[in-house]
């Protein structure tokens, strides 16, 4: 029977279920039919038609990708409908986060969902990018995609940053004005930066317009470019297939047809993620404070959380480096990692190998250890500015700590080089540990463990 | 076709239409740019402020011009200060504290002095100023258009009223 006989054989129901896939078969009952229906569904073509049967394997990938994409989906929806029951002014935004909770049918849930979403977006795509180096899946022909999802972790952020203010609580107002003010720092244009991002000398009507603007329209379209190149590359590269330690690259996998193996899968986890993300929603609300008032700043006040690691820095270097010159050196260094890397030998094993696994634990101790002792010692005894009177702040509270962390970062190196013989990807990915590390307490403390006046506190 | 500096029309003709390319894109950014840039002159902060007559300001007072943003200081030696009331740090509103005489950011815990000079970092400059002036030797006027940034408080930057014999 040809695919025409077949196609014409059941009815106007199934005719016009089958065109719109270009006549592939609803149910096909045979690998053949599989495949076709993979190429000719628009949403099903994302996949190849058949996929290297260990690359789907659920603890290699985590489905984190796909999570990422999945919250999209939500954060989209939801977002549009707060769109109809928002507006973007001070006189009346706040008002409305209010009437979400009292008037609008499942508004606080609505809000909850995106919120939630919006910051578990942040957590997920940070972790796809690290199951991604860590399974040293960055290597040729992937360097260019690996920018471009660094690029939407950065557009992710910009997102969630927009967003924050939108609520014009107290917490929006005052997170966005240290946001901003890190801006300030830029050196000769960050001033006229922040006036322009602000649309004023301070958070105000002019603001919120802007941040409106960017979260609705500049940051989702760019995402979506973005995100479409993205999926298009992981397609086009086709997926690391992963192996055990000292199990040599096969050149003969088995491969299985995308329908049913990945595509279940991938439903059954979209679901239950979905299902914790709705249960989560309904049980914590989004926070919201008092209104905006310009006038008094909490104590203390706090950038959005992922921000809070650059505020941290901010305690402990002069602005220049902890606002500019660390992320930017940190944002290339990640950027360009992948076309540091000359070999693939690590493709496809976590971290590398077992020596390799041994010194990230040492990275990740390393930092754990080293940035909890460096931000007590600067806390209690080290006050630089005091120690070096006859220096300008620049130099005593910047040069100074910055050349010893670079000189503390070298040693490490030179550690991991010589003594522990460490290959170059090994130190690499040490290395990379121990500063992602030192990030994260640094954002753990500052988050948890800075009360009134930015002072060290327990949390409880 | 080659003249002696070995440029062919070819290569000129596409070095000028990547010349007209980037010209055309320039052009978009700048229009871009005007177009949603700030509009100066909005609501009342950012313009000139009578703050009254100098007689009304005891020396060693601070008062708080919550519409301007600004706190208008009369040092102990008659000299006026207008300084913005946001953190030198990262924007916070900086709250004078009467008892200690001081003001204390309460979001990352610089202090300043009544001048504005920095008490205790991390604020890396002390309190910008706006323009005071003061006309006819009593009414105090505060242009919070005009703001000055400073890295120390050794000049003086304080305004006397004109002793009127």
């Amino acid at each position: 029977m040809s695919d025409n006989q077949e196609a014409n054989s059941g009815g106007l129901f199934k005719r016009f279920a089958e065109s719109m896939n270009r006549g592939a078969p609803m149910n096909p009952s045979d690998d053949r039919g599989r495949m076709k229906q993979v190429m000719d569904n628009l949403v099903l073509h994302l996949h190849p038609a058949k996929v290297a049967k260990p690359s789907i394997k659920f603890t290699y990938t985590w489905g984190l990708g796909g999570l990422a994409l999945l919250l999209l989906v939500i954060l989209v929806i939801t977002g549009v409908m707060l769109m109809f029951v928002y507006t973007p002014d001070p006189e009346h935004a706040y008002q409305d986060m209010l009437n979400l909770k009292t008037d609008v049918w499942f508004g606080q849930f609505m809000r909850n969902l995106h919120h939630w979403s919006g910051n578990a977006l942040v957590v997920v795509t940070l972790l796809h990018l690290l199951r991604v180096m860590y399974t040293g899946a960055l290597s040729r022909p992937r360097e260019f995609n690996w920018i471009l999802g660094v690029s939407l972790l950065v557009l992710v952020v910009v997102a969630n940053f927009t967003g924050y203010l939108l609520p014009w609580d107290q917490l929006a107002y005052w997170a966005v004005t240290v946001g901003v003010s890190l801006l300030q720092y830029v050196p000769l244009v960050g001033d006229e930066l922040a006036y322009f991002i602000l649309g004023g000398p301070e958070v105000g009507a002019a603001t919120l317009t802007n941040f409106y603007g960017l979260h609705l329209a500049i940051v989702p379209l760019l995402i979506m470019g973005i995100l479409s190149f993205h999926l298009f590359r992981a397609r086009k590269d086709g997926f690391s297939i992963p192996r055990k330690i000292g199990e040599a690259q096969s050149e003969r996998v088995e491969r299985i047809t995308t329908i049913p193996h990945l595509v279940s899968r991938e439903f059954i986890f979209a679901l239950a993620a979905t299902a914790v993300l709705v249960v989560w929603a309904i049980l914590i609300d989004a926070p919201l404070e008092e209104a905006a008032d310009p006038n008094h700043s909490p104590n203390p006040a706090k950038a959005a959380w992922y921000f809070m690691g650059i505020q941290e820095l901010l305690l402990h270097f002069h602005p220049i480096f902890a606002a500019i010159i660390m992320p930017a050196v940190g944002l290339t260094m990640l950027a360009l990692l992948p076309y540091m890397e000359h070999t693939k030998d690590g493709e496809g094993v976590w971290f590398h190998s077992k020596h390799g696994r041994r010194l990230a634990v040492l990275g990740l101790i390393t930092g754990f250890v080293g940035t909890t002792l460096l931000v007590i010692a600067d806390e209690y005894y080290i006050n630089l500015p005091e120690q070096l009177p006859s220096l300008p702040t620049i130099i005593s509270n910047g040069w100074v700590p910055f050349a010893w962390t670079m000189a503390g970062l070298w040693l490490y190196w030179e550690l991991l080089r010589g003594p522990l013989k460490a290959a170059i990807s090994e130190a690499r990915q040490s290395m990379f540990t121990l500063i992602l590390t030192g990030f994260v307490v640094l954002t753990i403390i500052g988050v948890f463990f800075r009360g009134e006046g930015m002072a060290l506190d327990w949390p409880w | 076709m080659t003249d002696e500096n070995g440029l062919t029309r070819r290569r000129f003709l596409k070095t000028g239409w990547y010349g007209l390319g980037a010209l055309a894109v320039g052009e978009g950014v700048y229009v871009g740019y005007r177009f949603l840039s700030p509009r100066i002159g909005e609501g009342q902060f950012g313009g000139i402020f009578d703050a009254g007559r100098v007689d009304e300001y005891p020396p060693g007072s601070v008062t708080l011009f919550t519409e301007g943003r600004f706190y208008l200081v009369r040092q102990i030696d008659g000299g006026f200060l207008a300084l913005y009331r946001q953190c030198t740090h990262l924007g916070c509103a900086v709250p004078w504290d009467a008892e200690q005489q001081k003001f204390v950011c309460p979001c990352h815990g610089s202090n300043f002095e009544q001048d504005g000079a920095v008490l205790n970092p991390p604020a890396p400059r002390p309190l910008d100023l706006f323009a005071v002036t003061i006309e006819n030797g009593t009414d105090i006027r505060v242009d919070t258009g005009q703001k000055t940034q400073r890295d120390n408080t050794d000049g003086t930057f304080a305004v006397y009223p004109e002793e009127i014999p």
